[in-house]
């Protein structure tokens, strides 16, 4: 005999799943706000933040779980053994106190503590895609303010073309920072026109909480439209120049990494093609998109360059 | 060692190569393959095939040197696993990572260094799995094939090759193995000079 009996759970118990996957943060907001009301927003790897603003330069696609987002990087700093070690070991990096030095051709240089960096602007919940060079893609929401808020503060001078930006590079807490295969410290670089346009993104924490360490706590950059070892992680220095600055992946491997590194599906790196992309949590590979997708953004700065030469 | 024994080894011994395989199967079914799985799956497959690969080739100097001569019983098994792994490898590639984006596939075999090895290495492996078995050892006869199997050592330099081009930067690992293979390479080349001194002399002693 059949006996039909309801399901235990009515589909309106079942708790969305965008709100499970942001319980944890959900949940510290809620004490964060019970314990610190009023206080100014502070972070460490885990802690939230309230009052997020909502960026209309986000993406509507689905973001990658945090799970991924967080135990799948690389962080060279941290081993070359693959995507775990960064996890399993970025938790040794202190992340306070920080300051981040901001030099150069300025007109008032500064040196900021990471509680001042946190007060500069409000910080904005921003969804990019994210193209690694290797070849696969995620979905990340970001929290940070754009990165020219943070330039103009220090008065960058007529002569100031480009920024470079220096990563923590200590070798007591770092174990890949003692061994040769890159010149330490890690740094990168842009042009300064690229540095302010408004995708420009100084991310301080991400999914409504501070940065985890390995994904560069406890601030780093994000540039939607390049390959993601652009983007500088637990950065300590920001400095202004005139000239191009000497970047560690391009100086490592000039042939395989470039300064500009846009994404780019019509340029190969020379041992694959980036024509496709594997996004994490995905079967089959997707095509990769012009500037992933921020084209309709950025490709003025790049108008009459010969983006095979300068890629 | 008795023909039962040797029977208890090998069957020991096919469960044992099945291992990595079975790991395969454990981490996907608890969620343990992370965030990239075709990845994790790909680079797996590959390490055992150059794993097996080594193993084969270090079945000849382990009889010289331990006087077991029932190892070279179980080295067409490992060879065999060698190519097992090699081609499940190139499966998790074709259908995997391209999804049999044939012309890409294509590109990328004509236009990239290490696939072109990887590929390579895995042609060359196929008349050797194909040769494995007595009949066709009795068919070419023991000297032609032999020589056809001496290309394991092309092979072997090979897929190194293709392992050490993929990596980036930290060259410790592919060094690991490019060590490895140069011991079980030197070996021979030693054993063999010494071969060729030992008849020399001989030869001229008779004289």
């Amino acid at each position: 005999m059949l006996i039909r009996r309801p399901p235990d759970l009515a589909a309106s118990e079942i708790t969305p799943r965008h709100v499970f996957e942001r319980r944890r943060a959900l949940i510290k907001a809620a004490g964060a706000l019970a314990l610190t009301a009023g206080l100014p927003a502070t972070s460490r790897a885990g802690e939230a933040f309230s009052g997020l603003q909502q960026s209309p330069l986000s993406t509507t696609e689905a973001p990658n779980s945090l799970r991924d987002i967080s135990g799948y990087n690389n962080f060279v700093e941290f081993g070359f053994g693959g995507k775990p070690q960064p996890a399993e070991r970025a938790g040794a990096m202190k992340t306070r106190p920080w300051t981040v030095h901001v030099e150069g051709l300025v007109n008032r240089p500064r040196a900021f503590a990471i509680e001042d960096i946190l007060r500069l602007a409000p910080l904005e919940e921003r969804i990019y895609r994210f193209r690694c060079v290797e070849g696969w893609s995620m979905v990340i929401p970001w929290v940070g303010f754009p990165l020219g808020v943070l330039l103009r503060q220090v008065e960058p001078q007529g002569s100031a073309k480009y920024v470079e930006f220096v990563s923590l590079a200590d070798p007591e807490t770092m174990p890949g920072v003692r061994q040769p295969f890159l010149d330490w410290p890690y740094t990168e670089g842009l042009r300064l026109d690229e540095a302010l346009h408004p995708l420009t993104l100084l991310a301080v924490g991400l999914y409504g909480e501070a940065l985890p360490n390995q994904n560069g706590a406890p601030l780093r950059l994000v540039v939607p439209w390049k390959y993601g070892f652009k983007g500088g992680k637990s950065i300590v220095r920001i400095r202004l120049t005139e000239r191009q600055p000497r970047t560690t992946w391009n100086l490592a491997q000039p042939e395989e990494y470039g300064f500009y590194a846009n994404v780019n599906p019509a340029v190969s790196h020379p041992r694959w093609s980036q024509e496709k992309e594997r996004r994490i949590g995905e079967f089959r590979k997707r095509a990769t998109l012009p500037f992933n997708g921020y084209a309709g953004q950025v490709a003025q700065l790049y108008a009459g360059m010969d983006l095979r030469k300068f890629f | 060692m008795t023909p039962a024994r040797l029977a208890a080894v090998k069957a020991a011994l096919f469960i044992l190569c099945l291992m990595p395989l079975a790991q395969l199967a454990w981490l996907g079914w608890t969620d343990g393959l992370g965030a990239n799985p075709i990845e994790f799956i790909s680079r797996h497959l590959g390490a055992w095939a150059l794993n097996f690969l080594l193993a084969t080739l270090a079945v000849t100097p382990l009889r010289q040197l331990s006087g077991w001569h029932w190892l070279m019983r179980l080295r067409r098994m490992l060879g065999l696993f060698a190519f097992f792994y090699a081609l499940l490898h190139f499966l998790a590639y074709v259908w995997l990572d391209q999804f049999f984006d044939w012309a890409a596939i294509a590109r990328d075999i004509a236009k990239r260094p290490f696939i072109t090895a990887g590929f390579a290495a895995f042609v060359l492996l196929l008349p050797l799995a194909a040769t494995s078995n007595a009949t066709m050892l009795r068919r070419l006869g023991g000297r032609r094939w032999q020589r056809l199997h001496r290309s394991i050592y092309a092979i072997a330099v090979i897929a190194v090759a293709h392992y050490w081009w993929l990596v980036k930067k930290d060259f410790r690992l592919p060094l690991l193995y490019a060590i490895l293979l140069g011991a079980l390479l030197g070996l021979r080349a030693l054993r063999l000079s010494r071969e060729r001194q030992r008849q020399l002399s001989s030869y001229s002693r008779s004289r």
